[in-house]
């Protein structure tokens, strides 16, 4: 630690320092009307964006994600493009891609984290490449001035715990549930759990995510955690046919409960 | 070279544990389970039991006199087809289940591409009292429907993978997707030498008595080592099994993709399903989908410690056409009588094609697998002649 934080986690410090609790909305690139739902979340309340780059075999994600991913594959979006087009959205907040460590690979992690300096991107969140094998990526991400923040689960012990609030920049994430992506029908008591076993463990932004679906969920959770993720009910709303206006009307829902 | 226990979960520059950090844990937990049993020589001995007892094992190793005539070459058979259930998946899945026991896990998370490993899972499942779930590709349960029900009568549940490409990949997907949700009362029980460390590892030293069995029987026959050892490979499972047995000598490994589905010979590195090797996938880093005759060998990776041997040179890779498969599916069963499961035809399919080069040698092929479940796909195939 020691080193100057960067935008994402400054903007997530000083959302807490104001009293408030963190909001970051996930979408998936090159769905549909992405680009301007990002802005209408962005105008809705999001402290930050979590932007995911869509890949053949997401392990990490349910039924709601998988669809985005299959369909924004099929619209024939890839990576570069996803951050291209990041490179030129003007959201007012700070970005965060989310990439399975196939993408970075494929790219060259050098030139994958240039290239997400380069576009503007704040930060890179891999959901398959934990601590031991991050060394690599971290190094590269480090050089360029990425924040690449590391996924906490609830499986971890507390040493293990440690470690990963050690290394990660942004904020910790913690993982709400045993279990991949999706909207549940309450909050999982692992939920609140994991953001307290993080609380005592670092000063860094603790935000959840992974069954956090509604409005009264993210409530419930930022009673503990500093801030909420909202990945596969944003997505659904778009899955459904809504539009930028659909996504910033939800996420202004969620920005409401966490006043 | 011997086939060690891999540094750091590595074979070289292949390897590692690329996994939702949700599971590492659950890795960790498997590997320290996995090392404390196969040094224990109770574990050891209640496995022999069951691979002699239950499996059948040894299996024999059987010369074909007819076709080594044909083919210009003395070819050797290691008959896993022989085992119960029907292929080598029986040693890694009794050893699977009898370790998920030991950890105290009550339920059996499997994958499947053309049924063999889910069956040996169910079957294992069965033996031992343990709830089952095996995922199966949509497409793959449509071809394989017999595999299905024998599964079901094994009292497993077999649940459909329904996205992406619909085979086997996505039925690793869903397994694994399964497991992040029931990592505290389930096993994985990955049925190839592919996966996060220790998987690949694991997967080896439990088929590593095809390879074990089969020098002996070779020595006693032979008084010596083949002069070239192959075997089918998708995951690479039964190949690295019979590998390990002869790595350490001069016998020359040949390890025989579908050319549908060739990480090695189409591939370059990736990371997908936890570890790092060759992997097909477009320049962007999607995995392509591998498409082939054979379910079982629809896979668009390759066991890492393959991708090792590769780079290494102590293994070679080849591939082979649908239509060479078949040519060689219908040798076997007449001259020798025996049926073949689809996915050793590959690796005969080979032996077939590169008889000039292999004249006069020694030539141990593992026959992974019996051609039950791909009759009827045949049937389709050859009209019923």
């Amino acid at each position: 630690m020691g080193a100057d934080p960067g935008p994402l986690e400054a903007a997530l410090r000083a959302r807490r320092s104001q009293g408030g609790k963190a909001l970051v909305p996930y979408l998936t690139g090159g769905l549909g009307d992405w680009l301007a739902a990002l802005a209408a979340a962005a105008d809705a309340g999001a402290d930050a964006l979590e932007v995911g780059i869509p890949f053949s075999d997401p392990v990490m994600d349910g039924p709601v994600i998988q669809q985005a991913n299959d369909r924004a594959l099929g619209e024939g979006i890839t990576p570069l493009g996803v951050l291209d087009a990041l490179g030129r959205l003007d959201a007012g907040v700070p970005l965060a891609v989310m990439a399975y460590y196939n993408i970075a690979f494929r790219f060259g992690l050098e030139r994958f984290a240039s290239v997400l300096a380069e576009r503007g991107v704040a930060a890179a969140i891999l959901p398959d490449l934990p601590l031991e094998e991050a060394g690599p990526w971290t190094a590269a991400a480090d050089a360029s001035g990425v924040e690449t923040v590391l996924l906490a689960a609830p499986t971890a012990s507390d040493e293990r715990l440690q470690r990963i609030c050690a290394r990660t920049r942004g904020f910790v994430y913690g993982v709400g549930l045993l279990g991949v992506t999706g909207v549940r029908g309450e909050l999982a008591s692992s939920a609140v759990v994991m953001a307290e076993r993080l609380k005592r463990l670092t000063d860094l932004p603790v935000l959840v995510g992974v069954g956090v679906g509604t409005p009264e969920q993210a409530q419930e959770v930022c009673r503990v955690a500093d801030g909420a993720v909202v990945g596969s009910a944003v997505v659904r709303r778009m899955l459904d046919g809504g539009g930028p206006d659909a996504v910033g009307e939800l996420v202004g829902r969620f920005r409401r409960a966490l006043e | 070279m011997t086939m060690a226990e891999p540094v750091g979960g590595r074979f070289g520059d292949f390897g590692g544990r690329f996994v939702p950090e949700t599971l590492v844990p659950a890795c960790e937990e498997l590997e320290k389970a996995f090392r404390s049993a196969w040094s224990d020589q109770g574990f050891r001995a209640e496995l022999t039991r069951l691979l002699a007892d239950y499996a059948g094992r040894p299996s024999p190793l059987t010369e074909c006199r007819r076709l080594s005539e044909e083919l210009g070459l003395r070819l050797l058979l290691k008959r896993e087809d022989l085992n119960h259930t029907g292929s080598h998946k029986i040693n890694n899945v009794l050893g699977q289940a009898l370790l998920a026991t030991r950890m105290g896990k009550t339920r059996l998370v499997a994958e499947t591409g053309a049924g063999q490993h889910g069956v040996a899972t169910a079957t294992a499942a069965a033996l031992l009292g343990l709830e089952c779930v095996v995922y199966m590709g949509e497409v793959d349960m449509e071809r394989q429907a017999l595999n299905v029900f024998r599964m079901q009568l094994l009292g497993a549940e077999v649940r459909s993978a329904a996205s992406g490409s619909r085979t086997l990949k996505d039925a690793i997907n869903e397994a694994m997707r399964d497991w992040v949700a029931t990592v505290e009362s389930s096993h994985y029980c990955l049925g190839s030498a592919m996966g996060p460390h220790p998987y690949p590892w694991m997967v080896r030293e439990l088929h590593r008595v095809i390879g074990d069995e089969a020098r002996g029987q070779c020595r006693r026959l032979l008084g010596r080592d083949p002069d070239v050892v192959t075997a089918c490979v998708g995951g690479g499972s039964n190949a690295i099994g019979i590998f390990s047995g002869f790595a350490a000598g001069d016998a020359a490994l040949v390890g025989v993709e579908p050319a549908g589905g060739a990480a090695i010979g189409r591939g370059v590195p990736g990371v997908v399903h936890g570890s790092k090797s060759f992997l097909m996938q477009d320049e962007h880093g999607q995995v392509l989908e591998a498409e082939s005759i054979s379910a079982g060998l629809d896979y668009p990776g390759i066991g890492p410690e393959h991708s090792h041997l590769a780079a290494i040179g102590r293994a070679r890779y080849e591939s082979v056409a649908d239509d060479e498969v078949v040519a060689a599916f219908e040798l076997l069963s007449r001259a020798e009588g025996i049926i073949p499961a689809l996915e050793p035809a590959h690796a005969l399919a080979w032996v077939s094609r590169a008889r000039e080069e292999l004249a006069g040698q020694v030539v141990l092929l593992n026959l992974s697998g019996r051609g039950d479940k791909d009759v009827a796909q045949m049937m389709g195939r050859l009209g019923g002649r």
